[in-house]
């Protein structure tokens, strides 16, 4: 029987939530497949991750003890290659990560696998493997197949499935895999400032900025409407790249969650998958952009189709 | 000393963008093109290490793509690159990821860098795997999404720090000849200045054939790890939309605004 391999993400000991998401993409597909679904678990002590691991529906947890520490490139990349050539499976998911965007790909090039990277819809066709993902700051879908792999890799996209949650008992074997020499090393981790002016992850009205703000003046005359709205100014990641704001400022996947808001008004805000990774939650989203076609306009309530410049201009004479 | 850095022409869709006659891609004329943002922090970086060490540091930014992304390059020259490095073949047309890294192999084969830099990623396609892809290839030792940078010729090594989910960082080591993939932020690129454009305007780029790398045209079409079924535009959503001038689209939402807060109209 063929196999769904998912490998394991976790750091600081801790099994990152989106390990159970990819486990239920196996889930999801296995049965178009016929596989089994097996989730390998890499690390100094992979037996402590076991109860965090066993959910209903795995069919078997392959617990891989490496000489690391924490995550490493080559050690990860190493042992992907080993355990697909134990286990030939079909498909192997790995998220997609900041780590796993660090070693995914090297398991694709040095196995000439089918590859794609963050991928948000799987399905079967036949035979064939149909991996979703989209393209051009997500204007478009990209539908791919693999023809003539025997396995493909996956990165998926965080947040795509429901994390798998029912406990099931799974059975776990250990299998010793060499890794060869590795050139990198971990050397600790750097906690975000905790600091910083405001903590926009408690706001409930967030008014956040995007490049189309166009300048730092603009943005300044944002921060000021923000003060007089009672909303509390965030925004995406090139106006932090910019200096315009600092980062604590910052809403997604390398910033913050806005975890308490409830109004989110975005201007000038693309929509690129790692800045709705903080806000697209959010009960009401209003979303000014000049591009009737933006992809932020997709998880919107609202809609305003402007120049963020000259709506800023209109709204602070209604906001004195 | 040297060092690549690999750089990206990427396609940004018109506001009236059509679907290629095969339905496989974007039609091109819809589209402007420009240097992948990440590539530019990536050159940037480069600079700065070759500036930081003084002497005999070479920067060459290369590109696999057609004719027109020679723009690219010249931008990079404009910035300082010392040369660039075009590498294209009818065999590549649409190629993906994988098979661009075959050719940057290949490539870093030649110009045997002690460091090679590209960008976590397209802002075309957000792939985020040629840069590791190239690593592994070539069995170097590699990092992703760099956001500080310490480059220490002398040693054979690198303190990096990548970013991480959330704003966590983690330091790390790192033995070279290596790849790193640099995150947006790590610096503020430099602007190109008038005689930097004028001049490399003027000078030539190399534009190697696959033979010269010694890479197998059939090889690197076999490296192709997806194929396109197709490319559609996806039914989204609409939200409700405030219509109207600037003036009276302002008005209304400032209503909404007061309505879900509360407090007065
Ligand atoms: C590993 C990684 C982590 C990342 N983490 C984050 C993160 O935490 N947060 C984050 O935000 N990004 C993050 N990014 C970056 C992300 O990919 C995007 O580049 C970024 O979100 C884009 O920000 P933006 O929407 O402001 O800019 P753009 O994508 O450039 O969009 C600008 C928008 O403004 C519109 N516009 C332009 N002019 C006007 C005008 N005059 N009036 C109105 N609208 C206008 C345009 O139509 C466009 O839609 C990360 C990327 C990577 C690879
Ligand atoms: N055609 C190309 N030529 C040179 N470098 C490239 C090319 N495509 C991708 N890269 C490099 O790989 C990085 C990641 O791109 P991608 O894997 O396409 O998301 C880019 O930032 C570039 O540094």
């Amino acid at each position: 029987m063929s196999a769904v391999l998912v490998i394991a993400e976790h750091r600081g000991g801790v099994v990152r939530p989106v390990t159970r998401e990819i486990v239920a993409a196996a889930l999801a597909v296995r049965e178009g497949l016929g596989a089994r679904v097996e989730v390998a678990i890499i690390g100094a002590r992979p037996d402590v991750l076991v109860p965090a691991l066993s959910l209903e529906g795995v069919d078997e947890l392959l617990l891989v003890p490496a000489p690391i520490e924490e995550f490493q490139p080559e050690c990860y990349a190493a042992i992907g290659a080993a355990l697909i050539a134990a286990r030939r499976p079909r498909l192997v998911l790995i998220p997609h990560s900041v780590d796993g965007i660090s070693y995914a790909p090297a398991i694709g090039a040095t196995g000439s696998h089918g590859y794609a990277s963050d991928v948000f819809a799987l399905r079967c066709d036949g035979e064939d493997l149909v991996a979703t993902r989209s393209a051009y700051r997500e204007k478009v879908r990209v539908e791919l197949d693999f023809p003539g792999r025997e396995t493909v890799v996956l990165t998926v996209r965080p947040g795509s499935f429901p994390p798998a949650s029912r406990p099931g008992g799974v059975p776990a074997t250990t299998l010793e895999v060499p890794v060869g020499p590795m050139n990198s090393e971990h050397r600790g981790y750097i906690e975000p400032d905790a600091g910083g002016d405001v903590d926009v992850g408690a706001a409930e009205f967030l008014l956040a900025v995007g490049r189309g703000i166009g300048d730092r003046a603009t943005a300044e005359e944002a921060a000021m409407l923000a003060g007089r709205m009672g909303a509390t100014l965030a925004c995406s990641r090139p106006v932090v790249d910019a200096g315009w704001l600092p980062k604590s400022r910052q809403i997604g996947q390398s910033g913050r969650t806005a975890t308490n808001c409830r109004l989110y008004l975005a201007l000038g805000i693309s929509g690129a998958v790692q800045h709705l990774a903080g806000m697209k939650h959010v009960e009401t989203i209003i979303a000014v952009n000049r591009d009737p076609d933006a992809a932020i306009f997709g998880v919107a309530r609202v809609g305003v189709v402007a120049d963020a410049a000259e709506l800023v201009a209109e709204l602070r004479a209604l906001f004195p | 000393m040297r060092i690549l850095v690999c750089v990206k022409q990427v396609l940004n869709l018109d506001d009236e963008f059509e679907l290629r006659a095969d339905g496989l891609d974007v039609d091109r004329d819809y589209c402007d093109r420009d240097l992948n943002e990440w590539d530019d922090y990536a050159l940037e970086e480069a600079l700065r290490i070759r500036e930081r060490g003084g002497g005999d540091i070479e920067v060459v930014a290369a590109t696999v793509g057609a004719e027109d992304a020679t723009a690219e390059l010249r931008k990079c020259l404009a910035k300082g690159a010392d040369r660039g490095v075009r590498v294209w073949d009818e065999r590549l047309q649409d190629c993906d990821g994988m098979m661009i890294a075959h050719v940057l192999a290949a490539l870093v084969r030649r110009e045997q860098p002690a460091l090679v830099l590209t960008g976590v990623q397209g802002a075309d396609h957000g792939q985020a795997q040629t840069g590791v892809a190239l690593a592994a290839l070539l069995a170097w030792p590699r990092a992703a999404v760099v956001r500080a940078l310490e480059f220490s010729a002398d040693a054979g090594e690198a303190l990096v720090r990548r970013e991480l989910e959330g704003g966590l960082e983690e330091c790390v080591r790192i033995r070279c000849p290596a790849v790193l993939t640099i995150q947006v932020g790590i610096n503020t690129p430099r602007y190109a200045s008038l005689r930097g454009i004028t001049q490399a305007a003027g000078r030539s780029v190399d534009t190697p054939a696959l033979a010269e790398l010694a890479i197998d045209g059939a090889a690197i079409a076999a490296a192709r790890a997806a194929r396109v079924r197709r490319m559609y535009v996806p039914p989204r959503p609409r939200p409700r939309m405030i219509e109207g001038r600037a003036g009276e689209q302002a008005a209304a939402l400032a209503a909404l605004i007061r309505d879900i807060r509360g407090g007065p109209r």
